[in-house]
């Protein structure tokens, strides 16, 4: 039972930065119908820029804060230089625009750091907490409060803010949203901003559990992809239950069938969803119109 | 002007044309060693203009099937004495097989759902190959044996180095490949094709069979993707994981809709450019990522057809 | 004998009624058009019939043969055809050979003989190229045979549609506004067209707003309206039908008003 326990919350910790991740790609996929697959890049960045701004000798929390800022930036730039000037694309066009900006910005990272494996420490130290004979480390119960805080502000967003329901507008009808006032441009500009954001806080949250460096980026959009998909497409809920489910599910193979192939486990699920419920747990039919 | 340049004719002599004439400006037999390579590329290529450009169906997971056609030359001669040109063989239709049963599923979804499908059949692959390593030695990779062609020839009194050899065969393979994939594009088989391609719901009122189409477009792209993977470990005299892997799909699918996924000319261009370009950024190696990320956004956002289509629309358009 | 027979078919989107109950008879040769206003479920009809969407209610049967939900291409294959209201042209492929497409059932044969080109092969892919041409002709477009379909101008690609339609060689035509868009002229060829092809035993299924031509060329009309049917008849007694003329008329004045305001 405790060995259980123990899987159950490795899981839920991986699985709180999936869906970390998988939010990122529901933000920029409602506002633009892009599947971004950068967005792993935004949670390498979170935590390389924390790593090297605390090293140049800042505050760890303003250190973080000075990453999250930066690559909501490197979010921004990435949706006016290549997401908007390919508006109306294929969808093999973006999935490549978006793969490619994936790999430079990895490129850069590697040329602007370098290409060691890197942490910082815990926030609240490294001293395992007991909970019915399982442990778990008080930087993962800081991961998963993250992610729970993170899924409560955007749903005030979403539900209290005009300008949250302004983006909700504008996923659910581009062009009803700009005839009714809706600055559709800028409402892109905040999702990709949002997006990044959201995806550095991940790194910096993770990565005194499992290090960083330049090259972790692309795994995570992966599985963060894999969890939206699993949850449905475009639904924050969706993208919330699919990365805890990915988590756990993956830790429990590790644990019980064979670690070697925990990432295989999140693809299999992945295509056993997909081939049952193609628009994954929550997702919207759509209806084709002729 | 564009109709002459997609003539089957024509495009099967241009690419023969180079591929003979190209030799006699090598300044080493290095470039003979690059240029097998692209022919190789070349072909895993020209199976994903049926798929991509005809069809209009998007794989990520095509690596997979070459994986299975170079780790078929290294297992089948060990385990079941195959000769390895039969090995290559019979990865092809294990890779045609697996890709008949993958393909029915997943060919249900569209757009991203597919995209992210077949990217997890593509990366089970590679993780099968890197993980069952008392078979496939893991990710250090495995030996393959000689083709043996090259002493067959030496007999017969065509005494060709090991790079010439790759170059002159893979060359032909890639000329066989394209003239199959130009006649399927003229064919009822790739006017249907095409047709699903323009309109799933007009093609069905035609009579087409969309799922068992798209179905054959994916069997014949993963055979192609097999034989290049093949035809890899062959020269390569050694295989890894790699070749399975998510970025090796990736870039096979960077190079077809980077020339241009409609035309086989376009894409095999594409397949030379990206082959090549980590060549020339040898020199500046921390450059190599930052490069090929920019180079695919570039393409992709200012010619969105590819490089080809795109550069023949505008001399025509200077043209009229 | 009737060819095509359509049994009280229903389908509800979102928990609304958009087509309900609607019944009737098409005999070989027979031109039936489908009026009604806007939104009145002409087109939902025709998907139905068709195979696109699934009716919940109702059954179609073709030449004693239930071919309710079957998808569009075993329906192909039992000789319906239709064109589409807005356009579903093949892109990126030239008239002839949207026109070729067309032919399909009749072209397709082994994919290896395709893959290597064989005798076999050509002579599948020149009997219907042959074949496009005749109807390109047919439809007037014989001389933008070469062209991009997509250069054609929208009453070419309706006239392309209904070519690529033919190819079939179809017992039942579904043609959904093949006028839309097209002048006098054209509308009288389209007109020409639809007589002829019924004249050779096709029945049709027409769906057209150019009220004229609907009572020009129909044996027999069916009216739709909120996705019931309210008359049927022939053209003469429906223009006297009272119902229909409240529902058209009411439907126009509606419609002015909207568009007015």
């Amino acid at each position: 039972m405790p060995e259980l326990l123990q899987f159950l919350l490795s899981g839920i910790t991986v699985g709180a930065v999936y869906a970390l991740v998988a939010l990122g790609f529901t933000i920029i996929y409602n506002a633009s119908d892009v599947v971004n697959f950068a967005q792993g890049e935004f949670v390498m960045l979170g935590g390389m820029i924390t790593v090297f701004a605390s090293a140049a000798g800042l505050p760890l929390p303003l250190a973080a804060l000075i990453a999250i800022i930066a690559t909501a930036a490197i979010g921004v730039a990435l949706n006016k230089l290549a997401i908007e000037p390919a508006r109306g694309a294929p969808v093999v066009s973006l999935i490549i625009i978006t793969i490619g900006a994936s790999i430079f910005i990895r490129g850069a990272t590697q040329l602007v750091f370098d290409k060691q494996i890197h942490r910082f420490p815990a926030f609240s130290g490294d001293q395992p907490i007991l909970i019915g004979g399982a442990t778990i480390l008080p930087q993962s119960l800081w991961v998963i409060a993250g992610a729970l805080a993170v899924f409560f502000c955007l749903w005030l967003f979403f539900t209290r803010t005009l300008i949250g329901r302004a983006v909700l507008a504008t996923a659910n009808n581009r062009v009803a949203a700009q005839l009714v006032g809706i600055n559709t441009n800028y409402v892109m500009t905040l999702s990709f901003a949002m997006s990044a954001a959201i995806g550095a806080l991940a790194g910096v949250l993770v990565t005194p559990i499992t290090l960083t460096s330049y090259d972790v980026g692309l795994a995570l959009a992966l599985k963060g992809f894999a969890a939206a998909m699993l949850g449905g497409m475009g639904n924050p809920k969706g993208a919330l239950v699919g990365g805890l489910l990915l988590g756990v599910l993956e830790a429990m193979t590790a644990g019980y069938i064979s670690s070697q192939y925990k990432d295989a486990a999140a693809f299999v699920v992945i295509l056993a969803v997909l081939f049952a419920m193609p628009q994954g747990l929550f997702g919207r039919k759509p209806t084709d119109r002729v | 002007m564009i109709m002459r340049l997609s003539s089957k004719a024509t495009t099967l002599l241009i690419l023969a044309a180079v591929i003979a004439i190209a030799p006699f400006f090598f300044p080493s037999s290095y470039y003979f060693r690059v240029g097998s390579l692209i022919f190789v590329n070349g072909l895993a290529v020209t199976g994903l203009v049926i798929l991509i450009g005809y069809a209009g169906q998007i794989s990520l997971g095509h690596a997979g099937f070459a994986g299975i056609g170079a780790y078929a030359c290294a297992l089948a001669p060990i385990h079941l004495g195959l000769h390895p040109a039969l090995a290559a063989i019979l990865g092809a239709l294990l890779s045609a097989a697996i890709a008949f049963l993958v393909g029915r599923p997943i060919l249900r979804l569209k757009g991203y759902y597919l995209a992210v499908a077949s990217l997890g059949f593509g990366i089970l692959v590679s993780m099968v190959l890197s993980n069952e390593a008392q078979l496939t030695g893991g990710p250090d990779g495995m030996a393959v044996p000689e083709l043996g062609l090259r002493a067959v020839l030496k007999a017969v009194g065509i005494d060709l180095s090991n790079t010439e050899f790759w170059y002159a065969f893979s060359g032909l393979a890639l000329v066989l490949g394209a003239w199959l994939a130009l006649n399927l594009y003229h064919s009822p088989t790739g006017r249907a094709l095409r047709a699903l391609h323009g309109s799933e719901v007009a093609a069905r009122t035609v009579g087409v069979d969309v799922a068992h189409y798209k179905l054959v477009a994916f069997v014949i792209s993963a055979i192609y993707a097999s034989v290049s993977g093949s035809l890899l470990a062959l020269q390569n005299k050694f295989i890894t994981p790699d070749v399975a892997g998510f970025m090796h799909s990736i870039e096979m699918v960077t190079m077809a809709v980077l020339g241009g996924a409609g035309s086989v000319l376009g894409a095999i261009l594409g397949a030379a450019i990206l082959t090549t370009l980590p060549q020339v950024l040898t020199v500046f190696q921390e450059y190599e990522q930052l490069m090929l990320g920019l180079v695919m956004m570039l393409v992709m956002i200012f010619m969105r057809e590819g490089l080809l289509p795109s550069v023949a629309h505008r001399i025509r358009g200077r043209g009229e | 004998m009737s060819l095509l027979q359509i049994e009280g078919l229903g389908i509800d989107f979102g928990g609304l009624r958009a087509v309900n109950d609607v019944g009737f008879s098409l005999k070989p040769g027979e031109i039936v058009s489908v009026i009604g206003p806007n939104g009145a479920g002409k087109t939902t009809l025709f998907n139905m019939i068709s195979g696109v969407y699934a009716p919940a209610r109702g059954r179609v049967v073709l030449n004693g043969e239930d071919i309710t939900r079957m998808p569009p291409h075993m329906l192909a294959r039992r000789g319906l055809s239709r064109t589409f209201q807005n356009l579903q042209i093949f892109q990126s492929m030239t008239v002839l050979e949207n026109a070729v497409a067309g032919h399909h059932l009749h072209e397709r044969g082994s994919v290896f003989a395709d893959l290597f080109s064989l005798p076999a092969a050509r002579r599948r892919s020149k009997a219907s190229e042959d074949s496009a041409r005749a109807l390109l002709d047919r439809v007037g477009l014989g001389r933008a045979a070469e062209q991009e379909a997509s250069s054609l101008s929208y009453g070419a690609l309706k006239r392309l549609e209904i070519a690529r339609a033919l190819a079939l060689k179809p017992r039942v035509l579904l043609l959904d506004e093949p006028a839309a868009g097209c002048n006098a002229v054209e509308t009288e060829e389209i007109d020409h067209l639809i007589a002829q092809v019924a004249a050779e035993g096709v029945s049709i299924l027409l769906v057209e707003h150019d009220m004229k031509m609907v009572m020009r060329i129909s044996n027999h009309i069916v009216v739709l309206d909120h996705g019931e049917k309210i008359a049927e008849g022939e053209p003469a007694a429906i223009a006297r039908n009272p119902r229909v003329i409240e529902a058209y008329l009411g439907a126009q004045a509606t419609e002015a008003q909207n568009a007015d305001g």
